[in-house]
């Protein structure tokens, strides 16, 4: 509006060499105007993958620089240096990759278990009252025993071998698999529900084509939690009585002091972590796509 | 049942009991108006419904012809979803008896697509076999939205919603097509064009519509019949016999509307009509 009205001010301000006294601004007196930066120029071009990754990499140069000037001592924490030359090494005489594989084997068939009990459990009193009724109760009281604590159980049970370990990793990941796919289920919009209805969809319709995906997104945080007990529970289950994968790896080292072989074992279950988590991103990504919700600037 | 003796439009007056077969006078001026010996297409007598023991459908008698396009005005609350729902086959706590014809499709408020179906997915969801996409995209070309087949629900606008509802309705080639407020969460234009549509696609289908509404105006524009619902009952009938395409600038459009507006409890304002924002 400002502009519309200034061109005689400024005519009279060239002629007259006068500054219009008033301390306000004056009817004719062009206000400051800012730039609106559109968005994608401000925004630094950084690929995604590259913003991720510079957090961790600024973390490992403060650590290297820590034992470099001595602050840090090898025989609490060996520097990123040394514990890099031992894993190669490891990997070199193949201790650190068949570790690696038994371990991955464990968390596989655990949370291939743990995944279908969970979700069958979840299904049932999600979809049946007479299920919910009978199902719903008893994993609310169980949930709440820390899994951790079933191990001893566990090993009289079924032993010291495979299933003791995969039976903690399926307990620990059935739960948070339950919570959520049960929540996702109840949490359907019923007016979804009551549209299917009216389209004349079956019940096994209403189940496969309306309830079902509309729980997904429940089902992938479960996910998500699952993946993250499940290394909890891997590392718990391999610390007590194993002969082989990386918590056994650990295990030997504790007893020779070897802080450094440590350090790379907890490497190796941080980065089977991450690994984890990007599958389901990439789960998400893909099976998620329609969901209107906002997703970060 | 008493109801009230309406005040037809063309001047030979007749009984408008909802129960009866409307046989005397009906004036065919509107083409597709459905002649009197049209096949009924819903027949509800004695309907009731209660929620905890109070009735919100009364003994309800209410027919509908095939081709009939009925609007279902009332104050909020009086029943006309309830009605509806029932008519959809949505509750079935009723008494009485409620026929309707196998083939219906409804339409409601939000258009409440799945969101994680495709447009297309969406339209053909519930169709008995396996339908060709094809199928989806001629019910959605004469939605005029075939260029969205392929969208998410998320990006589509309002409008764009609840034509894609629409379609999903129609592709299931309903003799019976059930309307719960489908413009009430559109702004004003898009409405506009939304009636417009319906109103083409009525007269090119062919089928019975029930449009609850609580817009008078709505009503009487798109409407052969209009039937007031008050008390759990079918309080008030009213024939639109009006040309089509219809002018709500029309005196008797006026007229029809003011005194449905009466029979809702809207007293006739001395001087601007109620609702000016849809000048055609």
């Amino acid at each position: 509006m400002s502009i519309s009205h200034a061109p005689p001010q400024p005519a009279s301000d060239i002629s007259g060499k006068e500054r219009p006294s008033a301390p306000g601004p004056a009817p004719g007196e062009q206000p400051e105007l800012v730039a609106l930066v559109p968005s994608s120029s401000r925004r630094a071009r950084v690929p995604r993958w590259l913003r991720r990754t510079t957090g961790p990499l600024l973390l490992l140069g403060l650590w290297q620089l820590l034992s470099a000037t001595g602050v840090l001592t090898s025989d609490v924490l060996a520097s990123p240096e040394t514990i890099a030359r031992v894993a190669g090494d490891l990997v070199e005489d193949g201790s650190l990759t068949s570790a690696m594989g038994v371990s991955l084997q464990r968390v596989a068939i655990g949370l291939l278990l743990g995944t279908l009990v969970g979700t069958g459990l979840a299904l049932v009193s999600g979809l049946f009252r007479i299920g919910e009724d009978l199902v719903d109760a008893s994993v609310q009281m169980l949930r709440t025993v820390p899994f951790v604590g079933l191990i001893p159980l566990f090993i009289i049970w079924f032993g010291i071998g495979e299933a003791p370990k995969v039976a903690i990793i399926t307990l620990g990941v059935s739960f948070p698999l339950y919570l959520n796919v049960y929540a996702g289920i109840r949490g359907v919009d019923s007016q979804l529900i009551e549209a299917g209805e009216s389209l004349g969809l079956s019940r096994w319709g209403l189940v496969r084509h309306v309830i079902l995906p509309g729980a997904l997104p429940g089902a992938m945080t479960g996910l998500r939690y699952s993946l993250g007990i499940a290394w909890l529970a891997l590392v718990f289950a391999e610390q007590i009585n194993a002969d082989a994968g990386i918590g056994f790896l650990m295990v030997q080292a504790r007893d020779f002091l070897r802080t450094d072989v440590i350090v790379v074992c907890l490497i190796v279950y941080a980065f089977l972590g991450l690994l984890a988590d990007f599958v389901v991103r990439t789960l998400e990504r893909l099976l998620l796509q329609w969901r209107p919700t906002f997703t970060g600037r | 049942m008493a109801t009230d003796v309406h005040r037809p439009v063309t001047g030979t007056p007749h009984r408008a009991d909802t129960a009866s077969q409307d046989t005397a006078g009906t004036t065919d001026t509107a083409g597709s108006t459905p002649t009197a010996s049209a096949p009924t297409v819903v027949r509800v007598d004695g309907l009731t419904r209660a929620f905890d023991g109070r009735p919100v459908i009364d003994r309800l008698q209410l027919d509908i012809r095939a081709g009939e396009f009925v609007a279902l005005l009332g104050r909020s609350g009086c029943g006309k979803s309830t009605l509806l729902r029932i008519l959809a086959g949505l509750d079935r706590d009723i008494e009485g008896t409620a026929l309707v014809p196998r083939r219906k499709a409804v339409a409601f408020q939000a258009p409440r697509l799945m969101p994680w179906k495709r447009v297309w997915r969406n339209v053909l969801l519930g169709l008995p076999g396996k339908p060709e996409r094809a199928v989806a995209e001629r019910a959605l070309e004469e939605v005029g939205l075939s260029h969205r087949s392929h969208a998410w629900p998320k990006t589509l606008s309002g409008g764009e919603a609840q034509r894609a509802s629409l379609a999903r309705a129609l592709v299931r080639e309903p003799d019976l097509l059930l309307l719960d407020e489908p413009f009430g969460a559109l702004d004003a234009l898009t409405r506009v064009k939304a009636q417009r549509l319906v109103d083409e696609l009525w007269q090119r289908r062919g089928c019975a519509v029930l449009l609850v509404t609580h817009d008078v105006e709505e009503a009487v524009l798109l409407a052969d019949r209009v039937l007031v619902m008050d008390d759990g009952v079918i309080a008030h009938e009213q024939r639109v016999d009006l040309p089509r395409p219809r002018d709500i600038a029309d005196p008797r459009f006026a007229a029809l509307r003011t005194g449905l507006l009466e029979r809702l409890g809207v007293e006739a304002p001395s001087a601007a009509p109620a609702a000016p924002s849809k000048a055609a």
